[in-house]
């Protein structure tokens, strides 16, 4: 087969079995319906490992397929670029998305809107695959709107609850904040290259890197700063950036399967991955790159704090995954654009199984969410128990684990860059350090409340022992389907060796070659790493002297000495420290502040236009004005009408008398 | 001899007399039609002693259409003003302004 064809094949598959599932899902019943889906899903990502091995054979691809318009110039046209990156995102993107497909069926097994949730996820492989594959800014946009959308379907796939549906609304009102930017950026770019071609644009920025434009008279702002500002915009939407990252923790009302998938593992690394395509931009522009570096730092290290105090299982992970995206951006910041890739990818699979676990232990606990009623799980769900651990070891960053590669290599990156005198990397080096030991000390919370410690469910309490009276042992919690349990053993086996196995390639090969572009003389972080690189066993034995493994042994023991061994301190120091504790429960006032200057600015500014715009300009002057106008003069000039024939006759004469003088004194008839 | 001059000063004086008793009236609507048939006439005198002067005989003949229609003219505004007083009980110039704005 052809390789264009089989590129083709990648995002068509998923499109074609979402098309069926959505449209003639009633008819075909559900078992067919996720046949069809997983089919599609599987052949794409077949597909994807069949591409990703030619790309490493060095075969790339960058080219149109479909040209949608021509409109004075502007080339509009559907085409992939097929490089390392690309290649990358799409194994895990098809890989992780194979994996949700498969727990659905556990985990949606009883829910009525079951085709129309398979429906939802194989069309957002599609938009993701779109996004990923696209080889200009037209398409990049095509597939950023089209996760934008299912995201959104999917946060309200119940669309019964009412909090379910304040959710997605904000996830989309949020998301349209950052894609405001995005656009402009786009825009931007179009306006100065006249073209949306990912390669003609790269190939041109270096002659505008210092171009300086005015768009405000009076003030001189860089092109490329403003370009990759207004991208990084969209970026910080799609990717959860502070401070829009408000939508990410409410979309956990959504379905478990699309926390991990969307929420997780590929949407919102969107950002990331479209900051990543667009280094060579990003690497012309040194202001950027600090916003870029301290908007991830902030992220990385307040959100992780959030996490502490979360007592819902899904949310915890959600701020750790707001935690890590912020981290992938500080890698970002600091020009190391491949270690953002690869914890974006590593993390790709431990928190996919994070998400996933939790969504098993939802099930096993029958839709109980809240840790404070789980404890010493570990007996009754022992796949998820161990799967957990590998998750949560991965995600804090245990040596040897895949989390740990990555996330040291940014820690690594960023002193580097600390050093290199990069503004703002001192501020994001210390935020990360702390940000370890916050990561470890959550994750480790969630995992003793949960797995661990005595049982606080079911007879532990005394109503779930009135409720539970007739059901037997419903009340018990059970290990879950195999349906879930699989794909559980099966992202736990990336999350533990992908580090080890890709580090090596992924960061100091060759492996990103064309697609990243980094400009080592000015931005050394990556290159200062791969001098000290020395195998990954090396750095993984090197790190037991490191900060971040002691300040991980610190967060682990802090939780285990808080949650089993002395679980009665956590509630004094909440109450001790009321007031730091009321601001992290209200997420530092964030919503508030949303709903207030934002919220509630739009509505005032609206009113206004509305009293002062509509009704007094438009409705007062314009509209009612010019009626009353006419009416004035109508009543002033019903004066003049008596209904005397005397002084009409008076008026005539008066003015025969006005028009002859006229006449006769200044000639006028002649 | 009685030049042309002295019928024009009578005509226009007459014309102005009209004029006058139109707009000064307010009490009678029959001085009002008494003051048209006597602009009429005026008129009629400038057709007379033009006629005259220029030795033209149209002008006399325009003077029997005039003095025809004035005639028939007077007989439908006295019908229409009995008919007035018949409804309205007054012919007062001042309080016939039902066609004001």
């Amino acid at each position: 087969m052809k390789m264009e064809s089989l590129y083709l094949l990648v995002p068509l598959a998923p499109l074609a079995g979402s098309l069926i599932a959505g449209l003639a899902g009633p008819f075909i019943g559900r078992t067919l319906s996720h046949w069809v889906t997983i089919v599609g899903v599987l052949v794409s990502t077949i597909a994807s490992f069949v591409i990703f091995n030619d790309v490493m054979a060095g075969n790339t691809f960058d080219g149109p397929v479909y040209t949608w318009a021509v409109v004075a110039g502007l080339k509009m046209e559907v085409g992939f670029l097929v490089d390392s990156l690309t290649a990358t995102m799409m194994v895990v993107v098809t890989f992780v998305s194979l994996m949700v497909h498969v727990y659905t069926i556990g985990y949606m097994a009883d829910d009525p809107g079951y085709q129309r949730f398979f429906s939802y996820i194989s069309l957002f492989t599609f938009g993701m695959l779109m996004l990923v594959m696209s080889n200009n800014f037209l398409q990049l946009f095509f597939g950023w709107e089209a996760v934008g959308l299912v995201s959104y379907l999917l946060i309200g796939f119940w669309f019964k609850r009412p909090t379910a549906i304040h959710a997605n609304l904000k996830a989309f009102l949020v998301n349209r904040v950052g894609d405001f930017g995005f656009v402009l950026g786009i825009g931007l770019i179009y306006a100065w290259f006249g073209t949306l071609h990912y390669a003609e644009v790269f190939e041109a920025a270096p002659a505008l890197a210092t171009k300086a434009v005015q768009f405000l008279p009076g003030t001189e702002w860089m092109l490329m700063t403003v370009i990759c500002v207004c991208l990084f915009i969209g970026a910080m939407g799609k990717s959860a950036q502070f401070p829009l990252h408000v939508w990410l923790p409410d979309s956990m009302e959504g379905p478990t399967p699309i926390s991990a998938l969307i929420h997780a593992a590929t949407m919102v690394t969107a950002g990331i991955f479209m900051v990543a395509r667009m280094s060579p931009l990003f690497e012309l522009s040194d202001a950027a790159l600090t916003f870029v570096i301290v908007i991830g730092a902030i992220t990385a290290f307040f959100m992780g704090l959030l996490g502490i105090i979360q007592n819902d299982i899904k949310r915890v992970v959600a701020y750790s995954t707001l935690s890590q995206l912020g981290y992938m951006t500080v890698a970002l910041g600091a020009s190391a654009f491949s270690a953002g890739i690869f914890h974006l990818m590593t993390h790709a699979f431990f928190k996919a199984l994070l998400f996933l676990a939790a969504g098993s232990v939802i099930i096993g606990m029958h839709h109980e969410q809240d840790i404070r009623r789980m404890g010493g799980l570990w007996r009754k769900m022992p796949v998820t128990w161990i799967t957990s651990l590998i998750g949560s070891l991965a995600l804090i960053g245990t040596p040897f684990f895949a989390g740990f590669y990555s996330k040291d290599a940014i820690i690594l990156a960023v002193e580097a860059s600390a050093k290199a005198g990069h503004a703002g990397a001192t501020f994001a080096y210390w935020a990360l350090l702390v940000g370890v030991v916050i990561t470890a000390f959550y994750s480790f919370r969630m995992f003793f409340l949960v797995f661990h410690g005595k049982p606080r469910w079911g007879h532990g309490g005394d109503q779930g022992h009135h409720h539970g009276h007739d059901d037997g042992h419903h009340d018990e919690p059970h290990e879950s389907p195999a349906v879930i349990t699989v794909p559980l053993v099966l992202l736990a086996i990336p999350s533990v060796v992908i580090g080890f196995v890709a580090i090596g390639g992924m960061l100091f090969g060759d492996y990103f070659g064309g697609a990243i572009f980094v400009d080592a003389a000015k931005h050394p972080a990556m290159k200062v790493l791969a001098a000290h690189f020395h195998g990954a066993t090396e750095m993984a034995l090197h790190s037991f002297m490191t900060a971040p493994f002691w300040l991980d042994f610190v967060g682990v023991g802090l939780a285990w000495f808080l949650y089993l061994k002395r679980p009665d301190i956590p509630a004094l120091i909440q109450a001790r420290f009321q007031g730091l504790y009321r601001l992290l429960d209200n997420k530092y006032y964030l919503d508030r502040i949303n709903e207030v200057v934002f919220a509630g600015g739009a509505r005032r500014l609206g009113a206004g236009l509305w009293k002062g715009g509509d009704v007094a300009l438009i409705d007062g002057v314009a509209v009612n004005g010019s009626a009353r106008l006419i009416g004035w003069v109508a009543a002033a000039s019903r004066l003049l009408q008596s209904g005397h024939i005397y002084t009409y006759a008076a008026g005539m004469i008066v003015g025969l008398l006005v028009l002859i003088t006229l006449f006769v004194t200044l000639g006028v008839a002649r | 001899m009685v030049s042309l001059s002295w019928y024009l000063g009578v005509a226009a004086l007459l014309f102005a007399i009209s004029v006058v008793g139109i707009f000064l009236n307010r009490k009678n609507l029959i001085v009002l039609l008494m003051a048209i048939e006597l602009m009429l006439l005026a008129v009629n005198i400038n057709f007379v002693a033009f006629s005259h002067y220029l030795g033209d005989y149209h002008g006399q003949v325009f003077v029997f259409f005039i003095l025809t229609v004035a005639a028939a003219e007077s007989a439908i505004g006295l019908a229409i003003l009995v008919v007035l007083f018949r409804n309205l009980s007054t012919i007062s110039v001042e309080e016939l302004d039902t066609l004001k704005g």
